[in-house]
């Protein structure tokens, strides 16, 4: 009786392909968007993540001045609280327990040329430290040393992508010279990519030991940050508390809301940022939601129709024996057939799309189970729900009526 | 025994206009075994009449039985279930379902009563055989002629073996040689056991009949036993007329 009823409706909904195709086109653009733009959301949030997360595990920064006057990009070089004995103080002091290692640093944007290229990059006055704290690995050559820094020598280590820029015949830039700001530095090492993306990208930036950057790039005795990497992850909120109140104490200051620096950690950050990207993807959901709707009263519109259309068969069927709930089964698997179909293709739309976008964008590609089997769920309550009304008014047909019909 | 027991039967409609005596306290008994002609013009009540035979609509008051059941005071279901196992209706415009086969057609009134498939098919053979459509089964019902339409309509109206086929203007609109076909298939059922009722307006349609019942304005004003009841003859009807078949596609 049931497969008999689905056959049956099948072969309806065949009859009058385009209008079928059409009342289907809603639901499929429905479930499409909803599958690629839920999808979009989670890899934005994804890739956002693991770009954090890549800056390095347990991380913490200090940068000069408040966050109010402005952001953790804004404030760097532009602030001079923060010196090099800031960060030797937090190395040494007794009070802070915590910290495994401490990465003072300075950075600039500047241009870097070899023989006739050159690159825009962000240098960055590093020490040794600034490799482990920073999750930097090398893909070859060495990083930066203490005795490179003690000697102001002249000496760099370049990101992936500036080896691109400098050198694109593929010649191995160890041992090259490169130029910044008239100087000449030697290339000593070349770092891992870590892929990242615009937001924080790791890989356009090169590295020159701490002392060089200041006397003789940057000519500022000042830190535009300190990079801290804590002992574990539990001790994150510990380590922040002890090095704010050494740097407090240092810097003469009692009233904490009067500092003239700022410590972010790593989790800050990443929960800033997941909630946002979050909040992202619930707004996409909810836009493709406003058209799964639309459609969804799409399908009620045809069902309608096909049931004054139908009139003379409905009133047929009761007079031969059908039941109310036998002329609302029909009608109901009939809009759910159409939803369904509709919610298959516009899944295999979503992931095609969402695919594409990864293609495109180079983004993850992200596609959780739970978005699929939601907008199955979903495909067919709209059918059960859009298709209820419809299929009452067939039910509540008089046979007299519907069989006068023309 | 009586199949159906009519009395005192009567049907007003209610509109905003005023009320309208559609059926004014009809009585009649048909046994097993008839086969009556309900006559009467256009605005007669007949229609009315076939209606609540067909248990399709309820009386404003009087008494109806058929094959034993009040069917008076039942709910839109269970008239729906009266009708399935006891009425087979054939229609003027034999109302067969579009774009579905002869064969599928056929079974629907027993789907509806939930037959197992093996038998449904067995059945519909059966009585598809009997009107002479074994040839056309998977032919969609607009492939066929009116004429052919309304025995499929016929093979239909017998597969759940009712108390009583209701045929209403089985001949309205269909050509004179296939109307004497359609009076043979009848007197051929009703031959063979079945109680026939039938809805005309046509006096020369009704003398195919044993019996004839002729309403006016809403009251039976005579019932008569047909002493000169015709035979029909679709051979010879048909060589007088055979282009009248192609007319009607």
């Amino acid at each position: 009786m049931e497969t008999e009823t689905i056959i049956e409706s099948f072969t309806t909904l065949t009859v009058n392909k385009l209008r079928t195709g059409l009342a289907i086109l809603g639901i499929v653009i429905g479930i499409g968007s909803v599958i690629a733009l839920v999808s979009l959301g989670q890899a934005t949030q994804q890739s956002v993540q693991n770009s954090i997360q890549s800056l390095g595990a347990n991380l913490l920064t200090v940068i000069p001045g408040s966050t109010s006057s402005g952001g953790v990009r804004g404030a760097a070089g532009g602030g001079t609280t923060l010196t090099d004995d800031d960060a030797k103080a937090i190395q040494t002091s007794s009070t802070v327990t915590t910290i495994q290692a401490v990465s003072p640093e300075v950075q600039g944007r500047t241009q870097l040329t070899a023989g006739d290229t050159n690159a825009n990059v962000t240098v960055i006055g590093a020490t040794a430290p600034y490799a482990t704290v920073h999750n930097l690995s090398m893909q070859s050559g060495l990083f930066i040393s203490d005795q490179d820094n003690q000697a102001s020598s002249k000496v760099v280590v370049l990101g992936p992508q500036v080896v691109e820029s400098l050198f694109p015949n593929n010649a191995d830039p160890i041992g090259q010279n490169v130029r910044i700001r008239g100087i000449s530095f030697r290339v000593i090492g070349i770092t891992t990519s870590k892929g990242g993306s615009g937001f924080s990208n790791t890989d356009n930036q090169a590295y020159i030991p701490l002392n060089t950057a200041q006397l003789q790039i940057l000519g500022q005795q000042y830190l535009s940050s300190i990079a801290l990497s804590a002992k574990s992850q539990n001790v994150m909120t510990e380590a922040e508390n002890q090095v704010g109140y050494l740097l407090l104490q240092r810097h003469n200051i009692s009233d904490p809301s009067q500092a003239d620096f700022s410590i972010f950690s790593q989790a800050d950050i990443l929960s800033a940022a997941s909630s946002t990207t979050g909040e992202f993807t619930t707004l996409l959901s909810g836009v493709a939601a406003i058209s799964l709707l639309v459609g969804g009263i799409g399908i009620m519109n045809i069902m309608l129709v096909t049931v004054t259309e139908r009139t003379r068969e409905i009133g047929l069927r009761k007079a031969l024996g059908a039941k109310k709930k036998t002329i609302i089964t029909q009608f109901l698997v009939e809009s759910i057939l159409l939803t369904f179909t509709g919610g298959i293709i516009g899944i295999i739309l979503g992931v095609l799309l969402s695919f594409g976008i990864s293609v495109f964008s180079g983004s993850l590609f992200v596609i959780s189970p739970s978005s699929i089997l939601l907008a199955f769920v979903v495909s067919a309550g709209i059918g059960v729900l859009f298709g209820w009304y419809p299929a009452q008014k067939a039910s509540g047909l008089e046979p007299i009526e519907a069989l006068r019909y023309e | 025994m009586n199949i159906i027991q009519v009395s005192h039967l009567s049907k007003i409609y209610r509109t905003a206009a005023g009320e309208t005596v559609a059926l004014d306290d009809v009585s009649f008994d048909i046994k097993k075994g008839e086969f009556v002609a309900i006559m009467g013009p256009s605005g007669s009540g007949k229609s009315t009449l076939m209606h609540l035979l067909g248990c399709l609509d309820t009386p404003t008051s009087g008494m109806y039985i058929l094959d034993g059941e009040n069917v008076e005071k039942l709910t839109d279901d269970e008239l729906a279930d009266i009708r399935n196992r006891k009425i087979g209706f054939i229609f003027q415009a034999f109302n067969l379902l579009p774009r579905t086969t002869v064969l599928q057609n056929v079974m629907l009134p027993m789907r509806y009563a939930g037959v197992p498939m093996e038998e449904r098919k067995e059945r519909a053979m059966k009585y598809l055989e009997m009107v002479g459509l074994q040839g056309r089964l998977d032919h969609t019902s607009n492939q066929i002629s009116g004429g052919q339409q309304q025995r499929v309509a016929i093979a239909r109206g017998l597969t759940m073996d009712p108390a009583i086929l209701l045929a209403d203007e089985p001949t309205g609109n269909i050509a004179s040689a296939q109307a004497e076909e359609v009076m043979a298939i009848f007197q051929d059922i009703n031959e063979k056991g079945h109680t026939v009722v039938m809805i005309t307006h046509e006096p020369d349609i009704a003398q195919h009949a044993k019996r004839v019942i002729t309403i006016r304005d809403g009251k039976l004003v005579s019932d008569q036993m047909n002493k000169h009841q015709v035979k029909a003859n679709p051979k010879k009807s048909a060589i007088i007329d055979p282009t009248k078949d192609l007319n009607l596609g």
